[in-house]
């Protein structure tokens, strides 16, 4: 499904909050200077060489290469590890080109054995490999959409996850509003929203307000009329 | 008072230890892989429970503005059963990661020729990594397994400065000390040491390679010992600094040997670490 169909509501989803730039295809701009970029490229021309030497680079990049100091709790913050990390995705699949298949394991195995910053990395490179691996890699979507860590929620709903089916997605778009991942990065939102979804954040919406509870400003676009939606404590 | 505490199993404790902990002054923490009172009887729990170590337990602690590391081991007690042993050789996948401040808790239970075996490999591993590595002691025939101990930890040729050894007491604390290796104390309510006989111990040596911890777990434990032993340490004449450095400077020292730490949590602001909050199961009230 696709385009907006549900102007016979009398909403738009159009209009403000939706919009910003989600980060789901992310652009590989200039990395901060804290970071070694010299490194970075010796490593990415090692892993393209010999695809398997991402197995201990990925782990090590954020010390040897660049990080940003701590570890946040905010979902979708700008982390110089991350680009790091996708830029290693990136060099994996140069290497493996031609290789779905080993494309896909690899990308697995990261994800497997990877703590919450690998894990998050491997979801948004997702969007860059995504003519490579196909729906291969679909399944982590899943296994990130099933968690409880925002930034993990967050990092899945880039543009590879165009490739979930509409009820996950939906599913998906309603965790982000339960969990407090701000919408703006979910990628193309607007033009995926349709009627079922709107449903379920005006039922979302009505729980809330049954419960005394604010309706979070993300979910007002979604929302039959915008005069319905003030908040009732 | 800044306080790091270097041994506390934190997926046993709840989200009002978090904030308990941060409102005493915790910023910082260790929690080491450990047995989880219920026996495993599988490689995949093992995997399952680094995993947590590593996720979500890591992302638990940084909503309250604390930077949760970890080690990982195989721990003695399980050492001793054939089911979990393989997970020896799953080991060096998380010794590469960043947050992975040392091997542990490595050591004996009873004493065991498995728990030997698995302890000597164990240490093999920390030197390969370049990693410190955390050993428990035995709660039966304390002082001959610290001794023990110290036998295997200069056989297997590791600097005796990149070795905690736990849970020590007045008995066991001498021989640790003489042989260079970091002392471990664990505080608790009524067993192990409490922060009186602590004091007494830091008069008596000084605050030099002293770690203290709550070693607070599913058991009768209690996460604020450290910050009891700081305000013992006050009472006793101690000063801040002196404090400060036991409580603080002492583990960051030690855990600083691995190049794995990740202490630049603590400036976060308590208000806006409770904003994307979903520990609240559901949705944000």
């Amino acid at each position: 499904m696709s385009g907006p169909q549900n102007a016979d509501r009398g909403n738009s989803v159009s209009d403000h909050s939706l919009r910003g730039t989600p980060r789901g295809k992310r652009d590989l701009t200039e990395l901060p200077r804290s970071a070694d970029a010299e490194l970075l490229a010796d490593w990415c021309t090692e892993i393209e060489a010999d695809p398997t030497r991402i197995r201990t680079r990925f782990p090590a990049a954020a010390r040897e290469i660049g990080r940003t100091p701590g570890t946040s709790p905010e979902p979708g913050a700008e982390r110089v590890e991350d680009d790091v990390r996708v830029r290693l995705l990136v060099a994996l699949g140069r290497g493996l080109a031609g290789d779905a298949d080993a494309l896909s394991a690899e990308v697995h195995d990261l994800y497997r054995f990877g703590d919450a910053d690998e894990r998050r990395a491997v979801l948004l490179g997702l969007g860059l490999l995504s003519d490579e691996v196909g729906d291969r890699a679909v399944d982590l979507l899943h296994d990130a959409l099933r968690t409880n860590d925002p930034r993990l929620v967050a990092a899945a709903m880039g543009t590879y996850a165009a490739r979930l089916d509409d009820a996950m997605w939906r599913q998906a778009v309603l965790k982000c509003l339960f969990i407090g991942v701000p919408l703006r990065l979910v990628a193309g939102l607007e033009s995926r929203v349709d009627d079922e979804l709107c449903r379920m954040v005006t039922d979302y919406a009505a729980e809330r307000r049954a419960a005394g509870r604010e309706v979070p400003a993300d979910a007002l676009p979604f929302l039959p009329t915008p005069t319905q939606t003030s908040r009732e404590s | 008072m800044r306080i790091f505490d270097p041994h506390i199993h934190m997926t046993s404790r709840t989200t009002d230890d978090y904030e308990a902990m941060y409102a005493a002054g915790v910023r910082a923490l260790v929690e080491p892989a450990f047995w989880l009172g219920q026996p495993r009887t599988s490689v995949d729990s093992f995997v399952d429970y680094f995993d947590a170590l590593v996720g979500w337990e890591r992302f638990r602690a940084s909503q309250f503005g604390i930077a949760h590391h970890c080690t990982i081991a195989l721990n003695p007690k399980e050492a001793n059963d054939p089911r979990c042993t393989p997970v020896l050789d799953l080991l060096p996948r998380y010794l590469a990661k960043d947050g992975v401040v040392a091997v542990g808790e490595i050591g004996f239970d009873s004493m065991t020729e498995d728990e030997e075996k698995a302890f000597s490999r164990q240490l093999e591993l920390a030197r390969e990594f370049a990693l410190p590595a955390m050993v428990h002691t035995p709660h039966r025939d304390k002082l001959a397994g610290t001794r023990r101990t110290l036998d295997l930890v200069e056989a297997a040729g590791m600097a005796p400065g990149m070795v905690v050894v736990d849970h020590l007491n007045e008995v066991t604390v001498d021989v640790v000390d003489e042989a260079g290796a970091w002392m471990g104390f664990s505080i608790y309510p009524d067993t192990k040491m409490d922060p009186d006989r602590m004091v007494a111990i830091l008069q008596r040596r000084g605050l030099d390679r002293v770690l203290v911890n709550s070693a607070a777990d599913w058991g009768r434990s209690d996460p604020l010992r450290t910050r009891a032993t700081g305000d013992a340490m006050l009472a006793a004449g101690f000063s801040d600094d002196d404090v400060d450095k036991v409580l603080w400077r002492n583990p960051v020292e030690f855990f600083g040997q691995s190049g794995r730490l990740l202490l630049d949590v603590p400036a976060a602001d308590q208000s806006a670490t409770f904003a994307g909050n979903s520990l609240l199961r559901g949705e944000r009230a």
